[in-house]
């Protein structure tokens, strides 16, 4: 099996592995470098519980062939907190109950974290939009649209 | 067994295709296939090369690279008319990986863009240097060893482009069907109309009954009802996941009403 | 955006001050590691040199294996292993035969004829997945394709294909002696004769995935001292322990499990086949494996909700009161049993709804189909017949010319009345419900059902148990031999019950079999046990005093398992026949080894 080397940065840190021809981005970091946070749901782009970024855009890992991010960026929501200090998205899912079993949580903040960078100051109808690649079969839908717009609140008060 | 064979001009990537090599554009489809381990190719073929992303406005048409994203057009002001079709494909960050030129290749139920670009008459840009059609694309795109570089397109008359998707799941969900229109108009008739169907056969589908039935026609309830009664003829649904061929047949000339009358959703 | 209203004044005298939790925001403690991705799901342990599992799936709905060719699979690159159904050690299982309750009927591994599509006959073991991937391509089976059934009815006829040799009559059997699970209460015949008006109706319920956003899987891990550590997705830990254990007829001190956090489940990660897959696997190797279900395995093969068939005719007398009711239903299994054997049981002990019926009586069958097995789901067994039971009783009403809401204020049990499965019902609050409701959607009731209460009109003469009407009608194997009732509540040699029998024949069960499971048996039999005379002061949610005095261990579910399985057998026809010769009955067993089952 051909195996290709890589460097990315990934949450701020520049990691190298080695990566299978063929083989998808969750793998590679699920796996390959150790970083969890991203799920298997479908390995198919419909579920969005692998959201990621790639250089700030929201992509989905498990439909990302691993050996073209070299020298690229990747965020997970494994890197939202710095050490113990939480990202406002994080705190405001657990504040507003935005989890129930948590597989789809690191997805949907991924999601969130994407609208956010670009629109501080989504409308409901643009949180729903901006999750809407991302399935919670709990249902909690409501919470985590409640949380996202909470989160953005919080975050506008900080940069005032 | 895989090889990926990454090239970063078009020329090099398009010489090296060959009858086991598949060509790779945003890779949300041929990863699925990867995955499951059913891919019918045993090469991908990726090109690098920047000029494939832009999107240019040559002396009034629009240019499309094929590998510009559904993004890239959401973002792009020249293709506003276009923003809600390229905002009905997939979620959010599937439209920041999805490509044009990809779309034209997606098998049923996708390729609701590529529904678009068939209203719109595009004309394909090959890397063999020569120019197709939409529909000679879609009917040969199975075997198609060349790479397609970009989409030209003349923008519709403001206000005469129409596009509806209908799926079960909302915001997003995969096509029932979706129904794209291009209604250009002289001196308050109907002239040079295109419409076309995704959903509705193994690709998307023009209906030149509908559209000749359409043509020199006011666009109201009386003009359009000839296009309604004639426009299953060039369809060919199937039974699917999503619906059945009944249920296409039944409401597509419903949403074709819906489509052809309704006000709000011109662009 | 939600917002819950407190109706505090509801029974207010019965319920204890502070109770606030409801409408209170908890903290989960387990969200700190949702929210930064760090709690442990199954798949989130790294192991070197793991190995992936997958399986060889039937592409057709009923077929049996002529060949199998693995030669060429086995040569692959990175194969390590080809399981075959003879390296189950106990390739034979029901999953109630952990409670003793049904035949063995589903084998892990399918040796000889399949029941629907995607059911597994062999595994490859691989050092990737891709490679497993690609050695299950590579197998060849040769299949004699057999005629298959998909709907409960076209199963029940009588020379449908036999879809689960165990159940030659494509029906669970209950008690050893009928296909389907009875409820008789009154005479529903007699009711719909003299009844003002009859409405029947039938409803169709589609299966339903789960579709957890987590698919079910496991990794089984050679530990020290002989043992497997298994990770799992389970919804129940110790039920796939037992399960596992049993299978593989190995001691359950052997096997280790890790789970409890769980992606989703709603039901769908009960039926503990990943854990024994994956066990196996480890034991086989003597490295970590990995069993895991992709999307397209947790749609196909993955267990749903099973589709529901209810047949419902209500008898009605002139003032809107329903004087009797029946029902058919049929509940899709699937090709093996599962669970669905006890979601006919949960399913009548609900009959007829949350209403005051006199005449009751329901045949309800679990059906083998050659579809994907079904199991649990959010209520499974019940609100798939509630949908169908208040759906007739908008029709009812509709026939009756009443107000819907009325009508089933009209109809509602309240305290003290005697339900169907011959339980007082208690702490009923339908129409305290219904009055809430009419207020909330403005829908205008009088003055009349505005002044009921669940808490007067009860009891007295509702609380009678009626003579019952019995029959033996749909003995097992009956079918086959073109014996079937038309009318099935009406056929046959009827008997009646007196008035105010309390259930059939008692069934002798075994007494528990560790004095330590006495506290807790008891406490959980109370909520089955015969209510004690409530009165209105006496505060529900407080057990009366006495409640634990006189209690036999007769209904306790827990039986020997020589004794023949009666489930919840309330209203059960008695057994008058005397003991006739039946062929013999292989019984379900547990495994040896598995510690609190173990045979003292």
């Amino acid at each position: 099996m051909p195996r290709t080397p890589i460097t990315l940065v990934l949450n701020g840190t520049e990691r190298s592995l080695f990566v299978e021809s063929g083989e998808n981005l969750l793998d590679a970091l699920r796996r390959g470098i150790g970083d969890l946070s991203p799920k298997y749901g479908c390995a198919q782009g419909t579920c969005g519980t692998c959201s990621v970024q790639v250089d700030g855009r929201l992509q989905l890992a498990c439909i990302t062939l691993a050996e073209t991010l070299s020298g690229r960026s990747i965020t997970t929501a494994g890197g939202l907190a710095e050490g113990n200090e939480l990202h406002p998205l994080q705190r405001s899912f657990m504040e507003n109950f935005a989890a129930q079993c948590g597989y789809c949580t690191p997805g949907m903040l991924m999601a969130a974290k994407s609208l956010l960078d670009r629109n501080p100051h989504p409308r409901r109808q643009e949180v729903v939009e901006a999750i809407s690649g991302n399935l919670c079969r709990c249902t909690g839908y409501e919470p985590i649209i409640d949380a996202i717009l909470k989160a953005a609140e919080v975050m506008r008060r900080r940069t005032r | 067994m895989i090889t990926v064979d990454t090239y970063s001009s078009l020329d090099e990537a398009a010489s090296g295709m060959d009858s086991h090599s598949c060509f790779m554009g945003g890779g949300t489809l041929i990863m699925r296939d990867l995955n499951y381990g059913r891919q019918a190719f045993r090469r991908l073929v990726r090109c690098t090369d920047p000029q494939l992303r832009t999107i240019r406005n040559e002396r009034g048409r629009i240019v499309i690279g094929a590998a510009a994203t559904m993004s890239d057009v959401i973002e792009n002001r020249d293709l506003e008319f276009l923003a809600p079709v390229a905002a009905a494909v997939g979620g959010p960050a599937i439209r920041n990986m999805a490509t044009v030129g990809g779309n034209l290749f997606a098998p049923a139920p996708f390729g609701d863009f590529a529904t678009a670009l068939l209203a719109l008459d595009a004309r394909i840009r090959m890397s063999s240097g020569q120019e197709t059609g939409m529909a000679a694309l879609l009917s040969s795109r199975q075997d198609s060893r060349s790479i397609v570089t970009a989409i030209d397109i003349a923008p519709p008359p403001r206000g005469r482009f129409r596009f509806h998707k209908v799926s079960r799941v909302k915001p997003k969900g995969v096509s029932v069907l979706s129904i794209c229109a291009v209604l250009p108009m002289n001196g308050g008739r109907l002239s040079g109309v295109r419409v076309a169907f995704n959903g509705m056969g193994s690709t998307p589908l023009r209906a030149p009954a509908a559209e000749a039935a359409l043509e020199g026609k006011p666009l109201d309830r009386n003009g359009i009802g000839p296009a309604l009664e004639v426009v299953l003829q060039d369809l060919q649904p199937v039974d699917d996941e999503l619906a059945t061929a009944w249920y296409r047949r039944t409401v597509a000339p419903v949403y074709l009403r819906r489509l052809l009358l309704e006000r709000s959703r011109a662009w | 955006m939600s917002s819950i209203e407190f109706r505090k004044e509801l029974f207010a005298n019965e319920r204890p001050e502070g109770l606030n939790e409801i409408g209170r925001p908890t903290i989960r403690q387990d969200i700190l590691g949702h929210v930064t991705g760090r709690s442990p799901f199954y798949d989130d342990h790294l192991f070197d040199g793991l190995l992936h599992m997958r399986c060889v799936r039937s592409p057709h709905h009923h077929a049996r294996i002529r060949s199998i060719d693995f030669s060429e699979a086995a040569r692959l690159d990175g194969v390590i292993r080809i399981v075959e159904p003879k390296d189950v050690p106990q390739n034979l299982n029901t999953l109630l035969s952990l409670i003793n309750f049904g035949k063995e009927d589903e084998p892990l591994l399918t040796p000889s004829k399949v029941g629907y599509r995607g059911e597994p006959v062999l595994a490859v073991i691989a050092d990737s997945e891709r490679q497993a991937r690609a050695a299950v391509d590579a197998v060849r089976i040769e299949w004699e394709v057999l005629p298959h059934v998909l709907d409960v009815e076209e199963a029940l006829a009588p020379d449908a294909p036999v879809v689960n040799e165990v159940y030659p009559g494509n029906t669970f059997e209950y008690y050893d002696k009928y296909d389907h699970q009875k409820l008789r209460f009154g005479d529903v015949e007699q009711a719909f004769a003299t009844a003002d008006r009859i409405v029947e109706g039938r409803y169709r319920m589609s299966p339903i995935e789960q579709a957890p956003m987590e698919t079910c899987g496991a990794i089984a891990v050679p530990e020290t001292n002989d043992r497997i550590a298994c990770y799992t997705s389970t919804q129940a830990l110790f039920f796939s322990l037992g399960t596992t254990a049993k299978l593989l007829d190995m001691s359950s001190a052997r096997l280790h499990f890790v789970g409890g956090t769980v992606g989703g489940g709603f039901g769908g990660k009960v039926d503990s086949i990943v854990e024994p897959m994956s066990v196996l696997g480890a034991l086989l190797t003597g490295a970590p494996v990995k069993f895991m279900w992709d999307r397209e395995e947790e749609m196909q093969v993955g267990a749903p909700r099973g589709a529901e068939l209810w047949d419902i005719k209500d008898g009605l007398d002139s003032r809107g009161r329903i004087v009797a009711r029946s029902f058919t239903g049929y509940f899709d299994s699937g090709a093996y049993t599962r669970l669905s054997s006890y979601a006919v049981v949960k399913a009548t002990g609900h009959l007829p709804g949350p209403y005051s019926i006199p005449n009751v009586a329901s045949n309800v069958y679990c059906v083998f189909t050659n579809r994907t097995p079904a199991t649990a789901m959010r209520g499974f067994g019940i609100t798939g017949v509630d949908f169908a039971i208040e759906c007739q009783m908008d029709r009812c009403a509709r026939a009756a010319g009443l107000n819907p809401i009325e009508f089933r204020i009209l109809n509602a049990y309240r305290d003290g009345d005697m339900k169907a499965h011959r339980r007082k019902a208690k702490n009923t609050a339908l129409i305290e419900c219904c009055q809430v409701v009419a207020d909330k959607s403005r829908w205008l009731i009088g003055s009349q059902s505005r002044s009921q209460s669940s808490l007067r009109g009860g009891g007295g003469e509702r609380a009678e148990i009626p003579a019952t009407a019995i029959d033996e009608v749909g003995r097992i194997g009956d079918r086959r031999r073109r014996e079937v009732p038309t009318a099935p509540f009406a056929a046959g040699d009827r008997k009646q019950l007196p008035a105010g029998t309390q259930r059939g024949e008692e069934t002798p069960a075994a007494p528990p079999q560790n004095p330590d499971m006495l506290g807790h048996l008891q406490s959980e039999s109370t909520a089955a046990a015969d209510p004690l005379p409530t009165t209105q002061s006496m505060p529900r949610l407080q057990p009366p005093a006495d409640r634990q005095v006189d209690r036999q261990p007769a209904r306790i579910p827990t039986r020997d398992p020589k004794a023949p399985a009666s489930g919840t057998d309330a209203g059960q026809a008695p057994t008058r026949q005397p003991p006739t010769r039946r062929p013999p009955v292989r019984r379900t067993s547990v495994s040896r080894h598995i510690s609190g089952f173990r045979r003292r």
